[in-house]
């Protein structure tokens, strides 16, 4: 049984975004510091810290999760994703993050990740979701500038473009159909 | 805020988290899923000197049926039951009532028994469990025993749970034939706590109405089958004896009109239900 002590410095293991990564903490440490500080990461933002705001909502064994009430020393052996897993490669978009961007599902962006975060691990489960369904998934954060319906329409067309339909027009796309 | 510092164990059976429990005793705090504790620690309302972690303990991962009932450990996270494909026909009042906890995003990490430990008077899991008459598992080193739910929760966060003792698993009972089952809640928003939240179950003969976020604690009442101007002063009576408080979300009257309003539709519904006409309310998103 692993027991760790209050004063010490402890290494934790586990793999970010597919990659081995490891991290030394505190026992009190919160996954988000551990993340932002320890490993530089910090794409995962902190809003409140008490679990309300889902800034810093990360998947961790694929279920949505917030880093805020999550002490690093627990992840040990998990798959963490974070936002900084969602792009193909440096440059490029996700087809998750496009669909923010074409959608303009963002303006300040401090709440963006942990919203993408959410999205990517319930289209993962769910790849055909209601717009009942991204309602509530939207619902467990808070965003103070889009007022969360262009947020809707980005996760219902990036989920049809995952399912291999291709992404819907932008409303003046078809201004003359 | 950050929390104070702790000490951390991570139990790998029940017995390393019951042996680490006996050893700092008022010390130590069980941490489960962490959505109701990691907001304390964070805002330093509590320094536990000690945190157990309960959550890779094999044992406790699976519900289970048990003699007509349903047994959830420790370890069963609130979103795991909400996918076990047979809930709404084995626990409908619990399938109906789990979406109004929190978020998908904290159902995901939090545990049922978490929540009945924390003993939020207005949480819509230990409501269930008082209206469907369940039963909490604790156990310690010293010994098991069982507690019936209404016996269980004896104030505003506060349990008969000793401080060596943890819930090891909490029983829901079945589904009965010819009974119906309702809930219903009014909050700010959906995801946030109930200012009042109502679970009823009606047969033949008998209605029972628990109501959380009311008094100190979620709190039930069994009614003869009543309805009209009867049901209206029996849902009265029992609205007054909650003794409702004033607090930043709602003023101790509206609380009551909403036992009696909430109440009898919850009461409505389930009756309807017990008849074998379904519910009205279509199923909200099930994760
Ligand atoms: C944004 C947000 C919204 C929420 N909304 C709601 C809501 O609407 N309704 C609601 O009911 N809850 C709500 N919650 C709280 C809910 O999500 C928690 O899951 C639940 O209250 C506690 O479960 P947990 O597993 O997370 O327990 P933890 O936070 O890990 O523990 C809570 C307490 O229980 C003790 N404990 C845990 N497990 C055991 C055990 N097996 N034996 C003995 N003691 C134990 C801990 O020591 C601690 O004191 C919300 C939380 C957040 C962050
Ligand atoms: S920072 Fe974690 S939910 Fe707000
Ligand atoms: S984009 Fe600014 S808070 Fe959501």
């Amino acid at each position: 049984m692993p027991q760790l002590d209050a004063k010490g410095r402890h290494m934790v293991a586990f793999t970010l975004n597919g990659r081995p990564a490891t991290v030394e903490v505190e026992t009190r440490t919160l996954l988000t510091d551990a993340l932002r500080h320890g490993l530089g990461a910090t794409g995962t933002h902190v809003g409140c810290e008490h679990g309300v705001c889902g800034a810093c909502t990360i998947s961790i064994d694929g279920v949505p999760a917030r880093a805020c009430l999550t002490l690093a020393v627990g992840i040990e052996g998990c798959a963490i994703r974070t936002v900084e897993g969602l792009a193909p490669e440096p440059g490029r978009l996700g087809i998750l993050q496009a669909a923010f961007r074409r959608r303009h599902a963002l303006q300040c962006g401090f709440c963006t990740a942990g919203i993408l975060m959410s999205l990517d691990a319930y289209l993962a489960r769910r790849p055909s979701p209601s717009r009942r369904e991204i309602t509530e998934v939207i619902g467990g954060h808070l965003c103070r500038c889009t007022g969360y319906a262009p947020i809707i329409e980005a996760a219902l067309e990036a989920a049809a473009e995952l399912r291999g339909e291709g992404p819907a027009p932008a409303p003046w796309e078809n201004a003359h159909a | 805020m950050k929390p104070a510092p702790f000490g951390y164990v991570r139990a790998g059976s029940l017995d390393e988290a019951l042996d680490a429990l006996r050893q700092h005793g008022p010390e130590a705090r069980i941490v489960a899923g962490g959505q109701s504790l990691m907001p304390m620690l964070n805002m330093r309302l509590t320094k536990p000197a000690m945190l157990v972690d309960v959550m890779r303990i094999a044992a406790l991962q699976e519900p289970r049926l048990e003699k007509g009932a349903l047994v959830v450990p420790a370890g069963v996270r609130q979103a795991i039951l909400l996918e076990r494909p047979r809930l709404a026909d084995d626990l409908p009042l619990l399938a109906a009532a789990l979406p109004w906890v929190g978020h998908l995003q904290t159902r995901a990490r939090g545990t049922l028994c978490g929540s009945v430990a924390h003993a939020d008077p207005s949480a819509e899991i230990p409501l269930c469990l008082v209206a469907l008459e369940g039963e909490v598992r604790l156990r310690s080193r010293r010994k098991a025993r069982r507690v019936a739910a209404e016996a269980f929760f004896t104030g505003m966060m506060v349990t008969e749970k000793a401080d060596d003792e943890m819930i090891e698993a909490i029983a829901y009972p079945l589904r009965r034939r010819d009974t119906g089952y309702a809930f219903a809640e009014v909050g700010r928003r959906h995801g946030d706590f109930a200012i009042v939240a109502c679970a009823a179950v009606v047969d033949g003969t008998r209605m029972r109405l628990a109501i959380g976020g009311v008094a100190d604690r979620p709190t039930a009442r069994d009614f003869p089958r009543l309805d009209g101007s009867a049901l209206d002063d029996a849902l009265n009576a029992f609205a007054w004896d909650l003794a409702a408080g004033d607090d930043l979300h709602a003023t101790a009257r509206y609380r009551r009109d909403l036992v009696r309003s909430l109440g009898r539709r919850v009461l409505e519904d389930a009756a309807r239900v017990a008849k074998g006409e379904t519910d009205r309310e279509d199923p909200p998103c099930r994760s």
